[in-house]
């Protein structure tokens, strides 16, 4: 397919603007301005459309099929959030007419949104106060960090480290460090699957800043040991974060502030079903036990006695800016208008089915392919190919065949800890029928596997391309045109 | 509403596979005292039930105002098209690229963006995105810092208090230490920006236009910078990149910016789109992802991202930065902007933009009491001082039902009487008269009962 800029045509247009109707200034000062215009494309709408259109059907959507890509949660979006997400009162809003006086009277709706919404995290999870600032789970992540080094500080404590299980997601580490901390690799107990608890009683200590846990784990398994490790924790005060990206598991079932965590997000865009957007926007709020609650950002949303919602900088200890303005508004707006839909109930069905689609298809699958820890999981499941590797079909090649049979494939090679990794989250929305078409097509592709590896190598062939040559990427750093 | 499929048959033959008679048995891992002591949320609703119910909370945000707000968000015309384009499911329910066979659209379109951003702004190489205008300059200091191996930033007071304050917070638990420059006119202070660089300076972070609207041509700053090893960071609004001249053609080492004016509804505060492009020479430093051409095995062109050696999924602690989720889809939104806008289009809201605030400028100076900084020449947004305070008299102007500008006293001190007045294609000659009008009238009004 050509590139957009391949179709231009000099002196087309997309787009017809008003007339001026004031008078022309003197020009711009040469020094100024700069000296040819930007090259960008010139086509008119209906090229603009069709090359997008063209380039959305060489691309997979969750509307397209099933996607039971581990760890991202990929469930149904309804299209209600969209259309809410669209109503003018909301998508039009200045984000500073709040500085202007009396301005937070011009914004109610809004702010009452980020109050809703924050009062119903706080119930979901146990914790005392949110923040929607955070931009992204990450974003959520080093925002946590922030707030436990600003505790910290306040203390007068020399905290160097943060304490990370060897399964956890690349941005747990990353966001420690970029908040200054040096991270250390808890290991995982190869036979429970679990966080190894002597492992954790030997690394904590007084430099212990902090120790960073995904429950369930990225394995899909519960660790009942969590409240252990608070305790831990707390006796040398150390603070619990909780990596809230696995939450779809346990709503209803667990809440981490009931176990001792002390701060932990939540990405909006997996649990509460916003869009991935091919991969954002998202939205990470992070919610805190009231040891931490000082230190969140500003400004916040409170309310007055009168019932009015203004926002509040008067939080001295906080640790400030993390976001421009409130967080990404309209990714809020949208799991707002879904927690609404669902309710309790629906949440706690939304968890339930989600587990039970997991081990539907964990059970169909166990013979096929290692199980490595083999019990029952939570939301997704990780198998490994290992079998399948030894006629040299790897979890590599499991993936392509599985976009030829019309799949997304898994999430492979994560966790790490798992050689040949295959991580399936089939999310709550999934029909049985739909996972007995992906049970069957992964039975074949093992089947396929032993009689005739030699057949992987090739897929996919139904996709408009077929393994690039990322090497060559690499190497040619050809980013642009 | 839960969106569930499964029927309740269909659920016990599910369990039934699983070897389970309940649900509940697959939550047997929780124990008992880890359960959730309160679940206490309302019961669900409909669909009818919610919409109707939000529309309710939409109606409360007050929106019959006249925008002339700007402070780096602006109120600029988006096509209708882009909308089309971005609500096609294939792109809004996609996640990240990682499987290149099921993502050559979007692939391609971000290939596509990392162009426009490279030619907008003259520079080698874009990212992928960052989450906002804020998190690129941060993002850059970062890359300024570690390319340097220095541990000192200098800021120039025209940068974004926003910006600033947000760096504030990223920075507190990090031993890099910061300088601030302040404003001469409204442009970079060259000798006191000067004075304030030392050997440990990794970056000098510039604005153009600055916060206070004013134009720059920072060619010398480069050059003095570059002299001493210093790296220079320009934060760019894309628009005025119609007209204005690029961090490129200057020789800016990393430029960034806000890009919200692209297509981004201004939606209280976001999503919105953190653009990042620099010289070949940092690419390796870039943060967050890039999509990069290659062919695949029948030689067909094909994308796939590229250097992730340097992102956390693979790097972890050692990554260039924690960025996973970016904002991709309003990437794919401001790739649609400017393929509507093309080459003209853009120029031409430049064009529009800078005239029509040059038009204002010239209705306000005419007001008795009211003055128009005019020291330094300015794009489409400027600053005025007013012969009251500037929150006052901005409540006035809201009850006309013009949200007149930013008052400037929470940003800055003693600008208490200051106004940064935003003009975009969208306003017309006869609101910016208005505008003009209602100010002369509160100004009057407020005198008569001051006297």
């Amino acid at each position: 397919m050509n590139l957009v800029f391949d179709k231009s045509v000099p002196d087309r247009s997309g787009v017809t603007l008003p007339v001026s109707d004031v008078p022309a200034p003197a020009p711009m000062a040469s020094t100024y301005r700069r000296s040819a215009d930007a090259e960008l494309p010139e086509l008119s709408e209906l090229d603009v459309i069709r090359h997008f259109t063209e380039l959305s059907r060489r691309n997979y959507g969750l509307d397209t099929g099933f996607y039971p890509l581990g760890s991202c949660t990929m469930k149904y979006n309804p299209k209600i959030n969209e259309a809410v997400a669209r109503i003018e009162g909301f998508s039009n809003l200045h984000p500073f007419l709040p500085q202007l006086r009396h301005g937070g009277m011009l914004t109610q709706g809004a702010l009452k949104i980020l109050f809703d919404l924050e009062r119903l995290l706080c119930e979901i999870t146990g914790m005392r106060a949110f923040t929607l600032q955070p931009l992204a789970g990450a974003h959520g992540e080093l925002t946590g960090m922030m707030l436990i080094a600003a505790y910290h500080r306040e203390r007068g404590s020399r905290k160097t480290d943060v304490l990370i299980p060897d399964e956890a997601h690349g941005t747990n580490p990353s966001s420690a460090a970029i908040a200054g901390y040096q991270t250390r690799a808890v290991p995982t107990d190869p036979t429970t699957g679990r966080l190894d608890l002597a492992a954790v009683e030997t690394m904590v200590g007084p430099q212990t800043a902090a120790i960073m846990l995904t429950n369930p784990n990225t394995l899909g398994i519960f660790n009942t040991e969590v409240d252990r490790i608070a305790t831990l924790a707390h006796r040398h005060d150390a603070l619990v974060y909780y990596d809230g990206a696995n939450l779809n598991a346990v709503l209803g079932k667990f809440r981490p502030g009931d176990a001792g965590v002390d701060v932990m997000h939540v990405n909006l865009h997996k649990t509460f079903s916003s869009p991935h957007g091919c991969g954002g926007p998202g939205a990470g709020p992070v919610g805190v036990a009231p040891n931490l609650e000082p230190y969140l950002p500003i400004s916040r949303v409170v309310k007055r006695t009168d019932g009015t919602y203004t926002l509040s900088y008067a939080f001295p200890k906080s640790i400030g800016y993390v976001a421009p303005f409130y967080g990404n508004f309209l990714v809020c707006l949208r799991a707002y208008a879904y927690i609404l839909s669902l309710g309790r109930e629906g949440l706690i069905e939304a968890s339930e089915q989600a587990v039970l689609n997991a081990n539907y298809c964990m059970h169909a699958l166990r013979g096929a392919f290692e199980l490595p820890f083999d019990k029952p999981c939570m939301h997704e499941f990780v198998l490994s190919a290992v079998r399948q590797a030894r006629n040299g079909v790897h979890a590599i090649d499991i993936a392509k065949a599985l976009i030829d049979e019309g799949f997304h494939p898994p999430t492979v090679y994560f966790p790490l800890i798992v050689k040949e990794a295959l991580m399936i989250e089939p999310t709550e929305t999934e029909s049985k029928e739909t996972l007995d078409r992906f049970v069957a097509a992964m039975l074949t592709i093992a089947q396929r596997a032993e009689q005739d590896p030699a057949s992987f190598s090739n897929a996919p062939r139904t996709s408009p391309v077929c393994r690039p040559d990322e090497a060559k990427a690499a190497r040619d750093m050809d980013f642009r045109v | 509403m839960s969106y569930i499929a499964n029927t309740p048959g269909q659920q016990r033959e599910m369990l039934a596979a699983c070897g389970v008679d309940s649900v509940a048995r697959l939550f047997d891992a929780i124990p008992p005292h880890l359960r959730p002591k309160s679940f206490d949320l309302p019961p669900g609703r409909s669909e009818l039930e919610v919409a109707a119910c939000l529309a309710e909370v939409a109606a409360r945000n007050y929106l019959q105002l006249t925008c002339f707000v700007g402070g780096g968000y602006y109120d600029h015309f988006i096509p209708a098209a882009v909308d089309a384009i971005t609500s096609r499911s294939e792109f809004y329910t996609a996640y990240t690229p990682y499987q290149p066979e099921v993502s050559q659209g979007t692939l391609q379109a971000v290939y596509e963006y990392q162009t426009q951003i490279c030619r907008l702004t003259g520079m080698d190489v874009a990212n992928a995105s960052v989450y906002d205008g804020g998190m690129a300059v941060y993002e850059a200091c970062q890359m300024a810092l570690h390319a340097t191996g220095r541990s000192r930033i200098v800021l120039d007071g025209g940068v974004s208090p926003v910006y600033r304050k947000m760096l504030d917070c990223y920075t507190a638990n990090l031993s890099i230490k910061r300088h601030e420059v302040t404003v001469s006119h409204g442009q970079t202070d060259r000798q006191r920006l000067f004075d304030a660089l030392d050997s440990d300076t990794a970056a000098v972070i510039l604005q153009n236009p600055n916060f206070f609207g004013v134009i720059d041509d920072h060619a010398d700053v480069v050059r003095h910078c570059h002299e001493r090893g210093i790296l220079v960071v320009q934060s760019v609004y894309p628009i005025a990149l119609g007209l204005l001249k690029t961090p490129g053609e200057i020789g800016v080492d990393i430029a960034t910016g806000e890009g919200q004016s692209l297509g981004i509804p201004l939606a209280f505060g976001g999503p919105y789109l953190g653009f990042m492009a620099t010289t070949r020479a940092l690419v390796r430093r870039l943060p967050g992802r890039l999509v990069g051409r290659t062919v695949d095995r029948k030689d067909r062109q094909a994308f796939v991202l590229t250097l992730q050696a340097r992102e956390q999924h693979i790097r972890r602690e050692k990554a260039t930065s924690n960025i996973c989720t970016n904002e991709s889809l309003c990437a794919i939104r401001a790739h649609a902007y400017l393929c509507l806008l093309g080459k003209h289009g853009l120029k031409r809201v430049a064009q529009l933009c800078h005239a029509k605030a040059h038009y204002a400028k010239e209705r306000f100076d005419a007001i008795p009491g009211v003055s128009v900084m005019k020291a330094s020449p300015t794009f489409n947004e400027f600053t005025v001082r007013l012969p009251a305070d500037a929150g006052d008299v901005a409540g006035a102007l809201v009850d006309q039902g013009i949200a007149p500008g930013l008052p400037l006293g929470r940003f800055y001190a003693g600008m208490d009487d200051y106004l940064l007045v935003a003009v975009t294609e969208k306003r017309t000659k006869t609101e910016i008269g208005r505008f003009a009008e209602a100010l002369e009238a509160a100004l009057t009004d407020r005198h008569r009962c001051l006297t």
